[in-house]
């Protein structure tokens, strides 16, 4: 399977990330990450140089980490400081140190040439360090390939079907979404907009909305790593003013970072922020349950899913129909960031 | 349902709308080309091929006279059924 090298991937929460050291694998690449005593957020390759011990096993000491087997000691740089019963340190040893930037809550690697990194290109979700915003997160290892998540969050009619009770009504699969791709910037923007719905538990019990609803979804996924669901729910028939803000509606914005970690596993980074009862503990807590459960439905599905396909011959065979709209162009897109300058119809 | 909606601004922006009611998609390039489709796959490798197979719906404009007029065929008289003399 290919990945799409030199692009930034999300690692880690912040939050993650202290004085312990923390085991990740990004693109199949073992990272170790840690903080210095100055704050600053760090990504190594987690095998030592000497006999490929994971660095992650060892220890902190300082800003160093020193290696749990033998001693090979490698400062924040990868560069390899001490070795045992010598002056001498061989000059290849040293570790890989990857470019980290953090943003938005979240720690970002750059995985490829570091030469190219660019934080400047880092898709953003300001919503999750916004004080106006209530943040409930968490993250689930998948033990799938994360196209098939992809595949699932490109597609929201899945809602009705797999989601029923939680987010799921039956406007979201039959309502017509209209797709968009800027082919310079490369994002997808997958729009449904509900005039009519029925206000399912997940917004019910967290808005205090009584009756119907009209529900937007506006999906923009920044490939390959970033997905953001602008989520809009108002009473049956309000909409935005012409000008000015939105106050009668109430705002979700559901982030996910899809992180792949080997050909077979991805971390699915889920977060939803929202304008609406802030301080409202109780409502943290519902919307972290109902949103945990939702994402362990698809867990499950996928992890199946998986199974399924992991058995099948290459190109297998689909069919796709008109909800798979933006999932084809999602495709398409990352499929691009794989081969630079391939072009093609998304299959 | 409110309108197709146009969120993305730029200069190469392909969209897809699935009309409503339908199951129909219309697809537009950035160049102006249009075609429907039943199915999204045929329309994105229609869509993604830009330029080829794309020609921008005619500017409606002022409208001009003609140029030249389309001659008909004369109508052929009614037959007249042969009455024998």
């Amino acid at each position: 399977m290919a990945f799409a090298r030199d692009q930034w991937y999300v690692a880690a929460y912040g939050s993650e990330v202290g004085r312990d050291l923390l085991a990740r694998t990004v693109l199949g690449e073992p990272l170790v990450l840690y903080r210095t005593e100055s704050g600053e957020a760090v990504a190594l390759a987690d095998r030592c140089v000497h006999r490929r011990y994971p660095l992650s096993e060892s220890r902190l000491d300082g800003d160093t980490i020193v290696c749990g087997y033998h001693g090979f000691t490698y400062d924040q740089t990868g560069t390899c400081v001490f070795v045992p019963g010598q002056q001498r340190i061989p000059r290849t040893a040293r570790v890989a140190a990857y470019p980290v930037v953090e943003q938005d809550s979240f720690i970002w690697v750059w995985i490829g040439d570091r030469n190219l990194a660019d934080p400047t290109t880092i898709p953003r979700a300001p919503w999750l360090a916004d004080p106006a915003y209530a943040v409930v997160r968490g993250m689930a290892p998948l033990n799938a390939r994360y196209e098939l998540l992809v595949d699932n969050l490109m597609d929201l009619s899945h809602e009705t079907y797999l989601h029923g009770g939680y987010i799921g009504t039956p406007e979201v699969a039959n309502t017509p979404i209209t797709t968009e791709v800027d082919d310079e910037k490369g994002i997808v923007y997958v729009s449904r907009h509900m005039d009519d719905a029925e206000c399912p538990p997940f917004y019910a019990q967290s808005t205090g909305i009584q009756g119907r609803i009209t529900r937007w979804q506006d999906i923009e996924y920044h490939p390959p790593c970033l997905y953001l669901l602008h989520s809009r729910i108002a009473p049956q028939g309000h909409y935005p003013p012409a000008e000015g803000p939105d106050s009668g509606a109430f705002h979700a914005e559901i982030v996910y970072a899809i992180t792949p970690s080997t050909e077979h596993t991805t971390y699915d980074f889920w977060a939803v922020a929202r304008d609406f009862a802030i301080d409202d503990e109780s409502v943290s807590e519902y919307l972290h349950n109902s949103n945990h459960t939702v994402v362990m439905q698809d867990v499950t599905a996928l992890n199946i899913l998986e199974q399924v396909i992991a058995s099948e011959p290459e190109k297998y065979q689909e069919l796709s129909i008109n909800i798979d709209t933006g999932g084809l162009a999602a495709r398409r897109l990352l499929a691009r960031m794989i081969e630079p300058g391939s072009v093609g119809a998304p299959r | 349902m409110t309108a197709p909606t146009s969120m993305l601004t730029g200069d190469r922006i392909y969209r897809i709308h699935w009309l409503p009611g339908t199951d129909t998609l219309r697809g537009r390039c950035h160049c102006g080309a249009e075609r429907t489709a039943e199915e999204p796959v045929e329309l994105w490798e229609w869509l993604l091929a830009h330029p080829d197979g794309h020609r921008p719906p005619p500017d409606p404009g002022p409208p001009t006279p003609p140029t030249s007029r389309t001659v008909l065929p004369p109508t052929a008289p009614p037959s007249r059924a042969a009455v024998p003399a």
